[in-house]
């Protein structure tokens, strides 16, 4: 089986957020950045069928130069091969295109991506993937398994889970769940030196229109300061609810 | 030209998200000189929609289509589309009609842009506000195709009544074979309880609660409130509450009209998940905890003293305003 794993390269999530350019690009300036956490997931399911079922694991990233140490790092983890494609993931359509060339040229057999990125937060690139591609797509997955090329896969839906049967070829996009925090991995120095020898080949984009474009951003409007209670006043916390709040 | 809003449901019942889509959707027919139409699938009551200000109903009825099938719908969902010839697309948040949306997106070549948290902003160009960066900030984003796509959160719009009739007309989309090659195992669904995606009110708990056996008094809190139960992550990550319960950046988003957060720190990424949410009240004993300078009310002290007084007063409450 050969799989591959989108990753995102974006903000520790205790990043601080501002931006600069006239409020229209994220300012990096001292943010640290990381494998998007729902790719991580996916990736060290994609790992472990590597070690249980001799499967092969490609990762890919759409985006600069710098993106480079976010891909290196999943080598480290265990991938076998890093692509990056040369361009910056501004649309999700435009990154969708890129990836679709990706497994149309790599044939690969399951592809799985993170539900959404933790900067965008568009939540598109792995369903709009599959639609390019004509896969079947499990979006919101917590659980994969693959037999031959039977899977097995349950997705999370408002109030509960389901489990599916699908085929591969499939396009999931996956989140915590598919395993757990404490079986994430962080990279050993074997792994670390093992990466550096590793292949990390590197793809101009194709053309592709973008279908969206982010115009501006703005940072929420200050909040005022909480209105504290006290412990033995709480019938003034539910009138507050009721006619200030107007919640309950 | 309509604008088609993708009406979802239940067990043949709408959400309400899909009231407040057809409010928004009024809303932007009403600045363009437009319609609204809604597609539903094997919902029933369509006539609901009408008073929201859908004027048509594509009503597609599929015992195919009695379990969900993200390629099949969306299918359906983008005939829809092209039948009415609709520039816009509306989709709410929920779970379902995220899975569709990005794939009715490709088939309509139409940029698409989810998390929308407010009417767009121009409308020529085409332009929307979202949530971005875990909700830490607002991104504008520009739609550039001549057909769109939006998902708008929960809550963004709320639901505005409209006068007027829905028109029903059966719609029978040509589904082909390779629509189904995903098939429904089992599913589970919890029952008889608030969903957090549903909840109007969450009530969540964090390590100040000490254990999972102390979570009884949050659950009377929730009952009386009416509420979905939460955790943060650490409870979630040491076994105490299941995973389906993680509110926050990597866990589910809220955007409940009020937040009560018991025990909870407040931690950045707990706090980015839930501040879509309008109200946020926090109980904890420490009055430095960070979740003090987002909340809207707090109250400093034992939690073990206040939640159980508190579900008293909302008892009380509730019973003399229902």
């Amino acid at each position: 089986m050969k799989i591959l794993v989108c990753i995102s390269h974006v903000p520790d999530t205790t990043a601080k957020i501002n931006f600069t350019n006239n409020d229209s690009e994220f300012d990096t300036n001292g943010v640290q950045f990381v494998i998007n956490p729902n790719d991580e997931f996916g990736l060290t399911r994609a790992i472990w069928f590597k070690e249980q079922a001799g499967a092969s694991v490609t990762v890919v990233n759409v985006g600069g130069a710098d993106a480079e140490a976010t891909l290196r790092k999943a080598l480290a983890i265990g991938a076998d091969e890093a692509i990056r494609i040369n361009a910056q993931p501004t649309d999700g359509f435009f990154v969708a295109k890129q990836l679709a060339e990706v497994v149309k040229n790599g044939g690969y057999d399951l592809v799985i991506a993170g539900k959404e990125s933790l900067d965008y937060n568009g939540g598109m690139v792995p369903g709009m993937l599959a639609a390019i591609l004509g896969y079947d797509f499990v979006n919101g997955c917590i659980k994969v398994d693959v037999n031959g090329s039977d899977v097995t896969a349950v997705r999370e839906i408002d109030g509960g889970k389901e489990t599916l049967s699908a085929k591969l070829p499939l396009v999931i996009a996956g989140q915590k769940g598919l395993v757990e925090e404490k079986d994430l991995r962080i990279p050993n120095m074997r792994g670390i030196m093992a990466a550096r020898t590793k292949a990390l080949q590197l793809v101009e984009p194709t053309g592709a229109a973008p279908a969206t474009k982010a115009v501006k951003f703005e940072k929420p409007a200050p909040k005022s300061a909480v209105k504290l209670i006290s412990p033995n006043n709480l019938d003034e916390l539910v009138n507050l609810l009721h006619t200030e709040a107007k919640v309950i | 030209m309509s604008i088609l809003i993708y009406a979802e449901s239940a067990e043949g019942k709408f959400k309400k998200t899909a009231f407040e889509l057809a409010s928004y959707a009024k809303k932007i027919a009403g600045e363009t000189g437009t319609t609204v139409t809604a597609v539903t699938i094997n919902a029933t009551n369509s006539a609901d929609l009408g008073k929201y200000g859908v004027d048509k109903v594509l009503a597609v009825t599929s015992d195919k289509l009695k379990a969900f099938n993200a390629k099949a719908y969306a299918d359906a969902i983008k005939q829809a589309a092209q039948k009415e010839s609709a520039k816009i697309v509306l989709f709410s948040s929920n779970t379902d009609s995220l899975h569709i949306a990005p794939l009715v997106a490709v088939g309509l070549e139409a940029g698409y842009a989810s998390n929308v948290v407010a009417l767009p902003v121009s409308l020529s160009p085409f332009q929307v506000k979202r949530n971005a960066f875990s909700n830490k900030a607002f991104n504008v984003t520009e739609i550039t195709t001549d057909v769109k796509v939006l998902a708008i959160g929960k809550n963004s719009f709320g639901l505005v009544e409209a006068s007027g009739a829905a028109v029903e007309e059966a719609f029978s989309p040509s589904l082909n074979d390779n629509d189904f090659t995903v098939t429904v195992q089992s599913s589970e669904k919890v029952t008889g309880k608030v969903t957090i995606a549903d909840a109007e009110v969450v009530v969540s708990g964090g390590r100040g609660l000490k254990g999972p056996e102390n979570w009884g008094m949050l659950e009377d809190l929730a009952s009386a409130f009416g509420a979905a139960t939460a955790c943060s992550k650490p409870v979630s990550d040491l076994g105490w509450r299941p995973h389906s319960e993680h509110v926050g950046q990597t866990g589910k988003p809220v955007a409940a009209n009020l937040y009560v957060a018991v025990g909870i720190s407040g931690a950045i990424q707990h706090i980015a998940g839930i501040n879509s949410s309008k109200v946020k009240v926090v109980i904890n004993s420490d009055p430095e905890a960070p979740f003090f300078k987002v909340a809207d009310y707090g109250v400093v002290g034992d939690a073990f003293d206040i939640v159980p007084k508190l579900t008293e007063k909302i008892k009380e409450f509730k019973a003399h305003n229902s």
